[in-house]
């Protein structure tokens, strides 16, 4: 079997920033990547939850409610990660015209969408017994909505074009306009929240915080971030396949992994 | 030297030319096309007052609501409109032909911009004192409520602009433009509410309106510009 252009070494001491930007390679990289991605997204999220769910003591005020913020803060921290992560592949697409930018860019956004509205179940589920609401309108609580609206928005205009180049384009362009305008969202929220609002709710949690909430805490990031990876690599590989599929490098890896099963 | 300078002068003239008859056209169109224009002012009036008639008309309760129902009855106006602003310029080639043409496409944004502002956001501006005063609202909020939209709606415009670019030519492009657009809008909504809620309290309603004409700078500059890639890329 020849896989010999599939390598992703490269012989040359010069970093080349662009020799993961073929498909070919990116594929040939991610798709070792992936397996691992998702072995640590599994162990890691085993390993935290289990810490979390029955080794971190129980908390003083909120009791054991609390414990669903080792789903809620990584998804929300993911959820604002990736949107910037899918600004920036935009950006890097329209800048330099590379199709594998665009496809980074649009299959983080599902994985983006996912996360927001995690944060935001998780959240309504927490702030029933803890603030005895579903929803407040909180400055972070409302920021974090129009944020899933600005996924769907992306993906909705995405899909709506037939043309692949011209939806990319175009998505691209209002992934960069929402990016700049999430701090004045941001702001603009925070400003009205507190002239109707008052401090009736603050979004602080415990002070400080035992080591194993803490290491619960970290083990679930980390299982998030690998998932997050894991997820958008595939989905990027799967377009790839479909949008190359004409490409040499397609047949050789539909042939040999037909030829391997 | 002087030839340069001449032929410097002699092409901003004939931008200027191209500039004026865009403008022209877009308001002629309007102006013909009653149903349209109109439409979206009726559309604007009806949905103000809806909101008695669904919540009660309590006037204490109609008075604290009115700026935020205002508002938002605006900005779904405001989207309801920018739908065509694009649209059957493309539809009949003229986009394609202005976007040979020597002057930047930004400028043609930017006028077109203009005048889609002057066909609704300037007829909402006058409509809404009418309204506030079936809402009850005194005054002083109303002219608070008024200089808020005098800066808010060229916002409303340039932002809806983006999304009529980017939806431009696609069959089911009205509630696309709305999902994309409404999100970014959303300070602008609020700074012109909380503009209106401060007149009462000890907060100067100045900051905000301060703030919502940065805002407006901002999208007449990167409006256009945006508008104009997104064009690009439609058209491309």
């Amino acid at each position: 079997m020849d896989n010999s252009h599939l390598s992703s070494s490269q012989p040359t001491k010069k970093i080349n920033w662009f020799a993961f930007s073929a498909p070919s390679r990116f594929y040939a990289l991610t798709q070792k990547v992936i397996p691992l991605c998702w072995f640590m997204a599994l162990s890691f999220g085993i390993a935290g939850l289990v810490i979390g769910l029955l080794y971190a003591p129980t908390d003083a005020t909120q009791g054991d409610s609390y414990r669903i913020i080792f789903i809620h803060v990584p998804s929300a921290w993911m959820s604002m990660v990736l949107y910037t992560a899918m600004a920036f592949w935009a950006a890097i697409g329209l800048i330099f015209n590379a199709r594998l930018a665009y496809r980074l860019s649009i299959s983080i956004a599902p994985t983006g969408a996912l996360m927001t509205f995690i944060a935001l179940w998780t959240g309504a589920l927490w702030g029933k017994p803890t603030w005895g609401t579903w929803w407040v309108w909180d400055a972070r609580l409302t920021t974090e909505l129009i944020l899933l609206f600005l996924y769907i928005g992306y993906i909705s205009l995405y899909q709506a074009i037939d043309d692949e180049r011209k939806a990319a384009k175009a998505a691209s362009l209002l992934a960069i306009i929402g990016v700049v305008n999430v701090p004045i969202i941001y702001f603009s929220v925070k400003w009205w929240n507190t002239l109707h609002q008052g401090a009736t709710i603050t979004m602080t949690k415990a002070p400080s915080m035992e080591s194993s909430m803490l290491l619960a805490l970290l083990l679930m990031t980390v299982a998030f971030w690998a998932y997050a990876f894991a997820a958008v690599f595939t989905r990027t590989n799967q377009t790839s396949l479909i949008e190359d599929h004409h490409a040499d490098w397609v047949k050789t890896v539909l042939t040999s992994s037909k030829a391997s099963s | 030297m002087t030839t340069q300078s001449n032929s410097t002068t002699k092409t901003s003239s004939s931008n200027f030319v191209i500039l004026y008859s865009v403008f022209k056209r877009d308001i002629g169109l309007a102006l013909t096309r009653k149903t349209d224009t109109l439409g979206a002012i009726f559309f604007f009036a009806l949905v103000v007052s809806l909101f008695p008639l669904g919540i009660g008309s309590e006037p204490n309760l109609l008075r604290q609501i009115a700026p935020g129902v205002i508002w938002v009855s605006a900005l779904l106006a405001s989207m309801l409109s920018t739908n065509r602003l694009f649209n059957d310029d493309y539809q009949d080639g003229i986009l394609e032909q202005l976007l040979l043409s020597p002057c930047p496409l930004e400028l043609i944004v930017f006028t077109k911009i203009l005048a889609h502002w002057c066909c609704t956001g300037l007829i909402l501006l006058i409509t809404s004192p009418i309204l506030a005063i079936q809402f009850d609202m005194s005054t002083e909020t109303i002219e608070v409520l008024m200089m808020g939209l005098a800066i808010g709606t060229p916002i409303l415009s340039c932002i809806g602009a983006i999304g009529s670019a980017l939806t431009l030519g696609l069959k089911s492009s009205g509630a696309l433009i709305s999902l994309l657009a409404l999100p970014l809008l959303i300070p602008v909504l609020i700074l012109g509410t909380l503009a209106v809620g401060a007149v009462g309290s000890n907060v100067s309603f100045s900051v905000y309106l301060n703030l919502l004409a940065a805002l407006c700078v901002l999208s007449i500059f990167f409006g256009p510009i945006a508008s104009a890639a997104g064009l690009r890329i439609a058209l491309d």
